[in-house]
């Protein structure tokens, strides 16, 4: 911490800091670009653990009873570390920690974050996290199976799978991951705000940029509430205090709390846990704009609405929470409250999706691998947007609250969008992260495959929810109000879902296969405007930019302009050189 | 810092002015790098504190059993009558103290003035560790009077509770205030900055968290001891 002159601001003597062994620069790197395929990796490998989760999820539901290692306690251990992991540990880790790191100091033109030593801590920390969550599958009793809400009294009482040691290793890890996640966050905020090129002003970032940097900072004031609840609730475990637990009879046997809050525990949780749909919703939005405006050749519609859609989101975010609690008793007034905010949320939310609609409208657009990705975010994102606002309203709530509505809402929303942009995110930026292409035929199946297989798993949960259908159930039990055909949708819908979870093979094959036989990519394949098509070379080495910094002239959007011979004008290109488009750094 | 290479010569007046400093070129604001790094860590470890706060706020007024009167519970005798409150005053007067001395210190470190900033923030140190141990004192007389985590003999369990957690984090807070003082202090004495362009910055920045810390305390005082 103590010296603030570190290699991002520094233009020339780059060569000796190119570290030399294979530790110094893959391993214990400082590199941001290292650092973020780090995180990348780390979270793409648990995000498949979390899959394969889901999957003897859904193997019980359509199929009830036929799988032996399938028992009440261990389906429940399966939805909650399901759910963590996927929310927490792969979303929010492979968007800020991994695109985060990569994209930040290339586009914003640094040579890398500001403090890289602490850039390098915060993965380190976040690998610590991983392996404390996964070693709760290997204690006594198991991984916990609270839900990814983790409520008490439940979360901490006997006859919940994983009371011995998994929801313990489950708080310490969260708090570990939190801190790796600040330290992370400091860096990505402190590099947009201080360490830009010349000429970057912050009305010239790409949306990539702003979705990060808005996310980031969520994460840095949500966090805090998560961190509060988990000590508070490690306490009640471990000392018997009585925060969140009130006087209790558990199994016929009194625990020992009085007095405590269980509300409270939820009033914390998610005012950390709405504004973290947008830390992962966010840099969607803002890799989805870019991802866009590359691929239709055309300037991102209402850039400055967009930031500003962000800004407003981001600070909304704060006063929605208690939309999840409207089941919890809450008193009418604030249900009104909480309702209200949530849907003018939708307002910001909205227009977004108009700008998206409206940069392809009469657009050149190129239906490369990465653009069909972004394309079916849009849709996927109204839909979940839309159900949202259904669940948003008290009345409408009530009735669909913990079936499998919600499960359809969220996963529409925050599964299948973000995910559908980190594929197309990977596939838009592998040529410059391995200087390699990747194979157009097998990405185009993949897409088609997830989209649509996704599609069928998610649409006919909205139809279940309708009915009634109960979230979190192991089995149905007595409920006799289901008409039979529940049972076969149910059945249909496992079988999507093994069906999906094959196709992503196709990726990991492209990917790997691409890495190391692809044709070798040219450093700007998309002809693209942003700083990281520009670096010297490709892959970018250690200090992104040979000797001299870049300057920037114009925004990141002149795609197409009148008068210019090509389609494209890259942000460094002077105003003498090209017409200036319609430049949003300049005060009009 | 950098000359204008907006292709513009206008400067905007009024509220689009403001928005305009803030989005020029490399920087939004015109602090070095670690020190707005402070300011945004400082930021978030406010929400931490205030959600412990608002926290203690809601179990405080959920809790069953009858709160504790605090002027008894904190109250200390010298032989005579118990003093009310004395203890606790004698520590926020300490911590005021020491936000003078980081002033100071900081002052001294701008005007290059390498051993009294050293004794400046050594000062600041020292206070900071005396406030500790009266903490740990206090700790001590109120284990020692059957306060627990779990219980107390003074009535609602979630007093000792959120007590404990509370200044035990903020505590934590100020004694990792301290080894940052103190590693800083010896680098100013060792000459470090003055090598590194005579550069005091992080004196500064030192002085943000403890500022912080103090003022941190300022919140707990009131909301344990007053209320
Ligand atoms: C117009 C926008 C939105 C509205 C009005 C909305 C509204 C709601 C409401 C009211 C619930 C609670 C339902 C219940 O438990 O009964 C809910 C759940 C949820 N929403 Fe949204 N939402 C919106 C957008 C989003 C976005 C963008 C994301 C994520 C990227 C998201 C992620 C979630 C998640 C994860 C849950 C379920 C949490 C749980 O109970 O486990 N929502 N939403
Ligand atoms: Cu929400």
């Amino acid at each position: 911490m103590s010296s603030y002159v570190a290699i991002a601001d520094r233009d020339h003597e780059i060569e000796h800091h190119d570290p030399q062994t294979f530790i110094r620069k893959y391993v214990w790197s400082q590199d941001h670009k290292v650092i973020a395929i780090q995180y990348g990796i780390t979270a793409i490998f648990v995000g498949l653990i979390a899959l394969g989760l889901s999957l003897m999820m859904r193997l019980q539901l359509g199929f009830p009873n036929e799988f032996e290692f399938i028992n009440p306690e261990s389906y429940y251990q399966f939805i909650t570390m399901h759910g963590m992991i996927m929310v927490i540990y792969l979303l929010t880790a492979l968007f800020l920690g991994g695109f985060g790191n990569y994209l930040i100091p290339l586009m914003c033109g640094a040579r890398d974050m500001v403090f890289p030593y602490m850039n390098m801590l915060s993965y380190w920390a976040y690998l610590l996290s991983v392996i404390i969550l996964l070693a709760s599958f290997f204690v006594p009793g198991g991984a916990t199976g609270a839900g990814w809400t983790l409520y008490p009294p439940q979360a901490i009482l006997p006859g919940t799978p994983g009371v011995e040691w998994g929801i313990l290793l489950m708080l310490v890890s969260l708090a570990v991951f939190i801190v790796a996640f600040t330290m992370g966050g400091l860096n990505y905020v402190t590099t947009v705000l201080q360490a830009r090129c010349r000429g970057m002003t912050l009305m010239r970032m790409p949306l990539s940029v702003w979705g990060i940097f808005i996310a980031t900072i969520l994460g840095l004031l949500a966090f805090p509430a998560l961190l509060v609840s988990a000590i508070m609730m490690l306490f009640d475990m471990n000392l018997g205090t009585s925060f969140f637990m009130p006087a209790i009879s558990s199994m016929g046997v009194d625990p020992g709390f009085v007095g405590g809050s269980p509300i409270l525990f939820q009033h914390l949780f998610w005012f950390f846990g709405h504004p973290e749909v947008y830390i992962v919703a966010l840099p969607a939005f803002g890799i989805v704009s870019d991802l866009l405006s590359v691929h239709a050749r055309k300037n991102i519609f209402g850039y400055r609405m967009m930031v500003w859609a962000l800004i407003a989101i981001g600070g909304l975010s704060f006063v929605v929470w208690a939309h999840h609690m409207y089941v919890s008793g809450m008193h009418p007034y604030f249900g009104f409250f909480f309702a209200t905010t949530t849907l003018i949320i939708a307002v910001p939310t909205a227009i977004k999706v108009y700008n998206w609609v409206l940069t392809l409208w009469e657009g050149n657009i190129h239906l490369r691998v990465p653009m069909l990705f972004a394309i079916g975010f849009i849709f996927t994102f109204i839909h979940g947007g839309l159900t949202g606002l259904f669940l948003g309203n008290v009345t409408i709530d009530m009735p669909l609250s913990d079936t499998y509505f919600v499960v359809a809402h969220f996963h529409m929303v925050m599964g299948v969008s973000p995910i559908l942009v980190v594929f197309g995110a990977i596939y838009h930026w592998f040529p410059k992260i391995t200087g390699k292409m990747y194979n157009e035929t097998l990405g185009k199946w993949h897409f088609w495959m997830t989209f649509l297989g996704t599609y069928a798993i998610y649409l006919p949960m909205h139809y279940l929810g309708f009915q009634g259908v109960p979230r979190r159930y192991f089995a149905m039990g007595n409920t006799d109000f289901l008409p039979e055909s529940a049972q076969a949708l149910n059945a249909a819908i496992t079988i999507s879902a093994l069906f999906v979870a094959a196709t992503q093979i196709l990726f990991f094959v492209n990917m790997i296969w691409s890495m190391k036989s692809g044709k070798k990519a040219d450093p700007n394949p998309w002809d693209a405007t942003t700083l990281e098509w520009l670096t010297p070379d490709t892959p970018p080495k250690h200090g992104n930019w040979g000797p001299d910094l870049p300057v920037v002239h114009r925004w990141a959007y002149d795609y197409s302009v009148p008068g210019y011979e090509d389609d494209f004008i890259p942000q460094t290109v002077p105003p003498e050189q090209a017409p200036a488009g319609r430049d949003h750094g300049v005060v009009d | 810092m950098s000359e204008a290479v907006l292709d513009t010569t206008v400067e905007p007046s009024g509220a689009s002015g403001v928005s305009h400093d803030f989005s020029r070129d490399k920087q939004a604001f015109g602090v070095p790098w670690g020190k707005a790094m402070m300011w945004i860590f400082l930021l978030s470890d406010t929400f931490i504190f205030s959600c412990f706060l608002v926290a203690y706020m809601s179990v405080r007024l959920a809790a069953t059993d009858a709160w504790p009167v605090p002027s008894e519970v904190f109250a200390l005798s010298f032989g005579g009558e118990p003093i009310p409150l004395i203890l606790i005053a004698i520590m926020t007067f300490i911590l005021i103290t020491s936000s003078g001395t980081m002033a100071m210190a900081v002052n001294m470190g701008y005007r290059k003035e390498k051993n009294k900033t050293f004794w400046l923030m050594f000062a600041t140190a020292m206070l900071g560790v005396s406030f500790v141990s009266m903490q740990a004192f206090e700790w001590t007389k109120l284990i020692q009077e059957g306060v627990r985590p779990w219980e107390n003999p003074f009535g609602a369990a979630q007093f000792g509770a959120s007590f404990f957690m509370i200044t035990g984090f903020h505590g934590m807070h100020v004694t990792v205030g301290v080894i940052y003082l103190l590693v800083i202090a010896f680098r100013v004495k060792r000459g470090y900055y003055e090598r590194r362009g005579n550069n005091y910055e992080i004196v500064e920045i030192t002085g943000l968290y403890w500022h912080f810390v103090d003022l941190v305390w300022v919140f707990i005082f009131a909301f344990f001891y007053l209320w």
